[in-house]
């Protein structure tokens, strides 16, 4: 495992198309670090869904504003900063997808979705604008499916 | 992401292939949908076998397919869930609001 040689930080203009792009490093980057497929998918789907939330909610796809991603390794953890210029939210105020009444909702899935997948997730909204989103995943082997919190009952 | 239209026994039968993700595929599969309901459709079925990714926008276009077929009054199965796809399904519960069948020959059947 190259630890530091798997580590990135992105800086892209708010487009959706970019989103590929940063999949297609973040990929390359979870293959060094040995993370298997399915580590490799279910974190790949929560860093898309931050991505876009950063270039919808966040810059509203302004692509003059910028969306930061940094992948870094702490521990036995993989972390995942997104970084937007936007004005934040209240995530206590995030609907919940699974209620009754919002389940043929056809959006508000996205922090649901980063739930789910990573073992963490945490949001700081910066003085003078901005929201960091980081996600963490614990990348010892065999911790990969997203049954993994379903079971346990998070969120 | 494209996708394949055919029709089988009435069945109108959508094949998205690749990624249904935002910007993209979740546009292409809202615009199949209203342009097979356009044309009269109203046995809809979406064969996702060869779809790799569904993101939230992705299974938010699924939702919103799924009300505006019924509002429209037609019906709207699924069939050919790719593992990772139907994992996704049951996570955000929409397991018990779409149809999903098990083979193409049993979705059509049940029109």
């Amino acid at each position: 495992m190259s630890r530091a040689e798997s580590q990135f930080h992105l800086a892209l203009c708010s487009k959706f198309e970019n989103i590929e792009l940063v999949q297609v490093v973040l990929d390359e980057s979870l293959r060094r670090l040995e993370c298997d497929e399915d580590t490799r998918y279910w974190v790949g789907i929560a860093v898309r869904e931050a991505v876009a939330n950063a270039i919808k909610h966040g810059n509203l796809q302004d692509p003059g504003k910028k969306v930061e991603i940094e992948l870094r390794v702490d521990g036995e953890d993989l972390v995942i900063r997104v970084l937007d210029e936007g004005h934040g939210f209240d995530p206590g105020r995030v609907a919940d997808p699974l209620a009754p009444e919002n389940l043929l909702k056809p959006d508000g899935r996205g922090i649901f979705y980063m739930g789910k997948f990573m073992d963490g997730v945490e949001y700081r909204f910066r003085d003078g604008g901005g929201t960091e989103v980081t996600l963490r995943k614990r990348i010892v082997a065999g911790v990969a499916s997203p049954e993994r919190n379903h079971e346990e009952g998070e969120r | 992401m494209k996708i394949g239209i055919r029709t089988r026994q009435g069945v109108t039968i959508l094949e998205p292939k690749g990624k249904i993700t935002i910007g993209a595929g979740d546009i292409a599969l809202r615009d199949s949908v209203i342009e097979a309901l356009d044309s009269g459709a109203r046995k809809i079925l979406i064969n996702l076998k060869d779809v790799s990714t569904i993101d939230s926008s992705g299974i938010g276009e699924l939702v919103a397919a799924y009300t505006t077929v019924t509002n429209r009054g037609g019906r709207l199965k699924l069939v050919g869930l790719p593992p990772k796809v139907s994992d996704i399904l049951q996570i955000t519960q929409l397991v018990t609001v779409f149809e999903v069948m098990d083979t193409e020959e049993e979705a059509v059947d049940s029109f």
